[in-house]
């Protein structure tokens, strides 16, 4: 393996650009999570996000709409678990994994006449600052705004959750969804909100991908991204900055683990190819090895439903 | 009551006329384990559908059958349903195929890649993709500028080895430093990790990339890092015109057509079909100019002497990576090795994983 100090700089860049949707889905999941809701439908509002992007990107030839869009189709399909879940009260599980299955078909289904269009080169700032500056160069330049978007929103989120006071509404319900109610809080109104913006920052997690990452439509092409989203939400024991530590964990060492086998070393492929898994699921669980902040953390009503009693 | 009697009297109807126009008309069904707009596997046998549509018989598909079980429940389907003959494409398909002829004397069954002919109405077919592989072997061992080719392999089966392998050898005996560096992705199908892995291979020194997966992932990247690949099972130019030096084509029409009109008229027998560049189940997409004129025509000279048997993928000696023999100076590999290959030739880098 080549060691020079650019090499590296691009290595980083890549991985980087490679943890961004997952990013995206497990910082919307996060908050939804928070509140109490569990949604294991991230894969397929993430795929619904991808073929809508790359949909409205061929029909109206403008990127701009195309992430917007996906933001919106995000948004609409978690609506559907929204109005399942908390509306008719539901079991979150089963209506999460049945919105996966519907956004598969779906998105399979309009994307017929998707399949083969090259996809548009989406712009990228500061191209010259990349080559010009050796190392930082291709680590901070050169990249989508939806990057630098993804990397903030950890941070964001993080602050939102502890520092405002919409935030505290938010982990209240999660926490205790009865005696916030009783407080005068609308428990199904934060619920919609927070359900509704983990759907729009999965459509945007999907149209990265088929906007910006890999640009065309091909049918599945999240790949089980959306699961791996979930699991880091959890690994990351609800922590934003965790979740951002994790998927870079998982990015880069699926990257690494592709240029050893290209180096060529004698390490069984197959152990290989597990790694970024183990090594996510071992670093997370060291970091977070705090019992009292994972108390703190978990949304104690995960996953329950409320019915308010009138 | 009345209306249930009603309700039967139609359907029974309804079956009877279904069960008439059956017998009456020919009808060829296709079992696919992708979608049709896939752009690769299976886009490619739908073509082949069309061909046999066109010239003038009835077909039906069904589209994203998983292997295993469902695709028995399919194919069985089909039986029922009159098709005369039946196309199932993907090699999991292998045992529920056998499974349901042996229910149907009379329906004729294809099974593509695989080798199981339990029943005497089964035939298996195949293309020797491996042919289309010792050309790109040529023009990268010509086009390389690092000496280094990187791979995108899917699973270890030998139908990938032997891909790697033909590459290898016709590279080598143009360009003897070139060195093949493979990244296993153990999926036929996922953008994100093959434009992960197509980028990999760039970043230590390839600069020609190709795969054997199906999406157009990769030569996408390698059209923005700036250096050559070939596309994979259709033409793949449009994705990266300026990186695709040509790509390898499934060309299954000739083969459908012919075996649907064979059923037809009475003539099918069992067989196993192994066809490459010869009957054109394998076909190039055009080359690409920028290899120059004297580069193209050596690749359209030797893709000729492929297809008339003058030249051989395998031909000896060849070693495998210990230096032990594998096919003897001026011998050819025949199809029982090539169809069970499972190690790697000399000078391909790392082990097969296991």
């Amino acid at each position: 393996m080549s060691f020079d100090l650019n090499f590296i700089g691009i290595l980083i860049g890549a991985i980087m650009a490679s943890s961004v949707p997952l990013i995206l889905a497990a910082s919307g999941e996060l908050i939804t999570e928070r509140s109490g809701v569990l949604n294991l439908g991230v894969e397929g509002m993430m795929i619904i996000g991808a073929i809508s992007g790359f949909a409205l990107m061929v029909v109206t030839d403008n990127l701009f709409f195309a992430v917007i869009g996906s933001m919106f189709s995000g948004l609409i399909i978690s609506l559907i678990f929204g109005l399942l879940t908390q509306s008719l009260l539901t079991n979150h599980v089963a209506t999460g994994l049945a919105l996966t299955i519907f956004g598969i078909g779906m998105s399979a289904m309009i994307g017929k006449n998707f399949v083969g269009i090259p996809g548009k080169e989406f712009p990228l700032l500061f191209p010259n600052l990349k080559e010009s500056i050796p190392f930082l160069g291709p680590i901070f330049f050169g990249h989508s705004i939806i990057l630098y978007f993804a990397f903030g929103l950890p941070f964001l989120t993080n602050y939102f959750l502890k520092k405002t006071k919409t935030g505290l509404i938010v982990r209240a319900v999660g926490d205790s969804p009865t005696s916030a109610s009783n407080q005068g809080i609308n428990v199904t109104l934060v619920r919609y909100s927070c359900i509704l913006y983990g759907g729009a920052m999965c459509g945007l997690a999907g149209a990265y991908l088929s906007l910006i990452y890999t640009p065309q439509w091909i049918e599945n092409m999240t790949g089980g991204r959306g699961w791996i989203a979930l699991a880091l939400v959890v690994f990351a024991t609800w922590s934003p900055i965790k979740v951002l530590i994790g998927a870079l964990i998982f990015g880069g060492i699926t990257i690494l683990q592709l240029h050893m086998q290209a180096v060529g070393l004698r390490i069984p492929v197959q152990l290989l190819s597990a790694l970024p898994y183990i090594m996510t699921i071992i670093v997370l669980v060291i970091i977070s090895r705090d019992s009292r902040k994972i108390k703190l953390n978990t949304p104690t009503s995960l996953g329950q439903i409320f019915y308010k009693e009138k | 009551m009345y209306k249930l009697f009603l309700r039967s009297l139609i359907s029974v109807l309804f079956l009877l006329g279904f069960s008439l126009n059956a017998n009456a008309e020919f009808k060829v069904g296709f079992v696919y384990v992708g979608p049709t707009g896939d752009h690769g596997w299976t886009y490619q046998h739908d073509e082949g559908r069309k061909a046999v549509e066109a010239a003038g018989i009835k077909t039906t598909y069904v589209e994203s059958v998983p292997e295993g079980a469902d695709a028995e429940r399919v194919i069985r389907q089909l039986a029922q349903s009159g098709h005369d003959l039946i196309f199932t494409t993907s090699f999991g398909y292998m045992d529920p195929t056998n499974k349901v002829a042996k229910d149907f004397p009379n329906v004729k069954f294809e099974h593509a890649t695989g080798y199981k002919r339990e029943h005497s109405n089964v035939a298996t077919y195949s293309a020797r993709f491996y042919e289309g592989r010792t050309l790109l072997g040529h023009m990268a061992g010509k086009m390389t500028k690092t000496n280094t080719i990187g791979y995108i392999a899917s699973f270890p089966i030998p139908e990938v080895i032997r891909g790697i392998n033909a590459m290898t050898l016709a590279a080598q005996k143009v360009n003897p430093n070139i060195k093949t560096k493979i990244v296993w992705v153990f999926t036929w199908y996922d953008p994100g990790k093959e434009s992960e892995a197509a980028q990999a291979l760039i970043d230590q020194g390839a600069d020609i990339i190709m795969q054997h997966t199906d999406s157009t992932a990769p030569v996408q990247v390698a059209e923005k890092a700036g250096v050559w690949s070939f596309g994979q099972a259709s033409d793949m130019q449009r994705f990266a015109p300026k990186s695709i030096l040509t790509s390898i084509i499934d060309d299954w029409a000739p083969y459908y057509v012919e075996r649907s009109i064979a059923a037809r008229d009475g003539t099918w027998k069992q067989q196993d079909t192994w066809h490459g560049l010869k009957e054109g189940m394998v076909a190039m997409a055009p080359y690409n100019s920028v290899m120059g004129d004297d580069l193209v025509k050596e690749v359209e000279q030797l893709q000729k002497d492929l297809a008339s048997g003058k030249a051989h993928s395998f031909t000896g000696p060849i070693y495998d990576q210990k230096g032990n023999i594998l096919v003897a100076e001026g011998a050819v590999a025949d199809d029982g090795m090539l169809a069970g290959m499972n190690v790697y030739v000399k000078g391909v880098e790392g082990d097969i994983p296991q």
